[in-house]
């Protein structure tokens, strides 16, 4: 039994079709990585999965729950589903201790004692347990993103998608964030990640998905697909980023 | 309530009311283009060097702004003439709108001056431009086109505005409401027809000002 | 021959400026509580209210505060209230007030990025949660200083209550100016009292918006 299904799922814009029927199955412990062009349709995928974005035609089921693009499913979704944004998201009047604990306080209704705990917890996992007190704005990049991410462990996610999540950092930056994402995906964490980190993606992944005008273009292991690909658009992309 | 509207009583002051609309359309029009001249004025001298000048425009800016147009109106009307300057209630009235909307227009313009990138400057200059050339070609133009909906909007307040004219008999629209109140004592009926009337003035005020604006800017137009 | 010194001017005039500061305390306070009520149908999301707000907004922003205050004036007394000038002008500007601020406001909910609502939602926080504990936090911090702005444009608004006959600082002055003859010194020290009254809150208000840029 599959943790994500993506069942031939269409998306209009308008007009404009930008998922061409999807078909992919993500068992529980895989690292995913989406690869492809701007405008390829790969961030549209992944907000499809958790309801972000109504998709037109076609069926998404995380976690045995139907995907439906309304409130209270994404509420229950929520639970299951984490996310992870390119330009952090993080709440700006909040503490690190504030914006990780108001989740698990507001939806799971766990007392401020257990939240604390949680809180200390998933910021150990990734390294800023004394930043707790301090506010978004007192953060680098790459810290901030760490914090986004814990953020969404604190839900106790079975799967986290993260949109580009080292897009927006500097350089020198990029490390931190990816360590800890590798020691997620170490833990067994289910990862689906829109990236544009290669060598990310055949070492630490386990499966690529190359998108090309709203299709899953070509699909398998990481190593091999990287290494050998099948398409000449395929080639030309990983020419074009190597 | 048992109070019949006669609205109907109105119609033999068409002629009056008609005569009113023209005198709002006419300070409007004359008031948004000397104003929003002066503006652009004003706020070139704010963002330019010379520091006495852009203090004084700094000061009047801050006058008009912290006072009533009502004050101002009575002002220039009752007062001016004290110092030897006469005017009429209708040229008294255009100054004062004229006035008001410069400074509010020149504080508007100057934000947008002072949004526009240094990197668009430095640019200008590295190719060469004049400091009179890079106001007029490079920072003007996006300037004028990112405050366009805040500059448009004050011209309509400031037609608005005009109503108060009326306290120093300009003929205007609301000067023909308050006489044919005097005559048919319909006080409701006449200011509610008049405030319709404003409305629709202020509504093709607006669409005036999108149509200026679609080939002021015809970048937009590539865009869209 | 004026029986009026300077100072007696200025006394009558500081008298008078009384009522202008009541009578703005008072449109500011109904203009922020309808204007609230307002905001809050205004991000409801039901169509029916929003249609309602921006109808209202539309109506007292196309249309000069003074018919505004004619049409109050004169629709209350139709409907068989006697009111007093005061009631009137307090009012109308309430209502005019309470426009602007909900225009005001809104800009500022609106003014969130985007990506606050996304993590929120995506966290499970119900509409409601996000708008407590995200939006209006941070909406309400923007808010603070194009709102003590605004209140500029409540004193100025003061000044037309004269016209239906509220004696506050412009009444006066005109009372004043046909007691002595001299409307350049009145309206002059008219303006200058008013000047003193707003300037501060102009400086509050763009020091607070100083202060939110280089905090963000």
């Amino acid at each position: 039994m599959s943790l994500v299904s993506i069942n031939n799922v269409h998306k209009y814009y308008g007009s404009n079709h930008v998922l061409k029927g999807i078909n992919l199955e993500i068992g529980a412990g895989e690292v995913v990585s989406i690869i492809g062009r701007s405008g390829s349709g790969k961030s549209t995928l992944l907000r499809c999965i958790n309801g972000l974005e109504a998709y037109s035609e076609g069926g998404v089921v995380v976690d045995q729950m139907e995907v439906v693009y309304d409130d209270r499913q994404i509420r229950k979704l929520s639970k299951s589903v984490g996310m992870v944004f390119q330009s952090f998201n993080l709440f700006p009047h909040l503490t690190v201790g504030q914006n990780i604990m108001l989740a698990p306080k507001l939806v799971r209704k766990l007392p401020e004692s257990e939240a604390k705990v949680i809180a200390q917890e998933v910021l150990a996992k990734v390294g800023l347990a004394e930043k707790i007190d301090s506010y978004p704005a007192e953060l680098s990049g790459g810290q901030q993103q760490r914090v986004a991410i814990a953020r969404s462990l604190a839900m106790n996610p079975k799967v986290l998608l993260c949109d580009e999540i080292t897009s927006a950092l500097d350089p020198e930056l990029v490390g931190e964030v990816l360590k800890v994402l590798e020691d997620l995906a170490a833990e067994g964490m289910t990862l689906i990640l829109v990236t544009h980190e290669m060598n990310f993606a055949r070492d630490v992944g386990d499966r690529v998905i190359f998108m090309h005008q709203g299709l899953v273009w070509e699909e398998g292991d990481s190593k091999t697909v990287l290494a050998n690909p099948q398409t000449p658009e395929l080639s030309k992309f990983i020419n074009a980023v190597l | 309530m048992d109070y019949t509207f006669q609205f109907g009583e109105l119609l033999p002051y068409s002629d009056l009311i008609a005569r009113g609309v023209l005198s709002t359309v006419i300070l409007a029009i004359v008031t948004t283009v000397l104003g929003c001249l002066l503006g652009t004025l004003g706020a070139a001298a704010r963002a330019g060097k010379q520091t006495f000048l852009s203090r004084a425009v700094g000061v009047y800016v801050e006058l008009i702004r912290n006072t009533p147009f009502i004050v101002q109106l009575f002002f220039i009307f009752f007062g001016l003439p004290t110092i030897g300057i006469k005017l009429t209630a209708g040229e008294a009235g255009l100054l004062a709108m004229v006035i008001n909307l410069a400074a509010y227009s020149t504080e508007i313009i100057r934000a947008g001056i002072e949004s526009i990138p240094k990197g668009q400057l430095e640019a200008a200059r590295t190719l060469g431009l004049s400091r009179t050339q890079t106001f007029t070609r490079v920072v003007l133009p996006p300037a004028l086109e990112k405050i366009y909906p805040a500059l448009t909007s004050q011209c309509i307040i400031v037609m608005l505005g005009s109503a108060v004219l009326s306290q120093i008999s300009v003929e205007e629209l609301t000067f023909a409401a308050n006489f044919i109140q005097s005559r048919n004592f319909l006080s409701f009926e006449v200011y509610m027809v008049i405030t319709v009337i404003y409305l629709l003035l202020a509504i093709l005020m607006r669409q005036g000002f999108k149509l200026i604006h679609y080939f002021m800017f015809p970048n937009l137009r590539a865009r869209s | 021959m004026s029986v009026f010194s300077d100072w007696d001017i200025l006394r009558n005039l500081l008298l008078a400026a009384r009522w202008t500061v009541v009578l703005s305390l008072i449109a500011f306070a109904g203009g922020a509580t309808v204007g609230l009520l307002l905001t809050m149908m205004q991000v409801s999301g039901r169509t029916l209210l929003v249609r309602f707000t921006r109808l209202y907004i539309e109506l007292f922003q196309g249309t000069p505060l003074l018919m505004q205050l004619f049409l109050v004036f004169f629709g209350l007394s139709l409907m068989g209230l006697e009111v007093s000038a005061w009631f009137a002008a307090a009012l109308a500007l309430t209502l005019f007030s309470s426009a602007y601020l909900t225009e005001i406001w809104r800009g500022c909910i609106e003014s969130i990025p985007r990506g606050q609502w996304e993590a929120s939602r995506c966290l499970g926080l119900s509409y409601f949660e996000i708008m407590r504990h995200i939006i209006l936090p941070q909406a309400l911090k923007v808010a603070i200083a194009p709102t003590v702005g605004f209140s500029v444009q409540i004193v100025k608004g003061t000044a037309l209550a004269s016209i239906i006959g509220f004696v506050e600082l412009t009444k006066a002055g005109t009372m004043l100016n046909n007691a002595t003859f001299e409307p350049f010194k009145v309206f002059g020290m008219v303006a200058l009292l008013y000047f003193l009254l707003c300037y501060p809150l102009s400086v509050a208000s763009r020091k607070l918006e100083r202060k939110l840029n280089v905090a963000r």
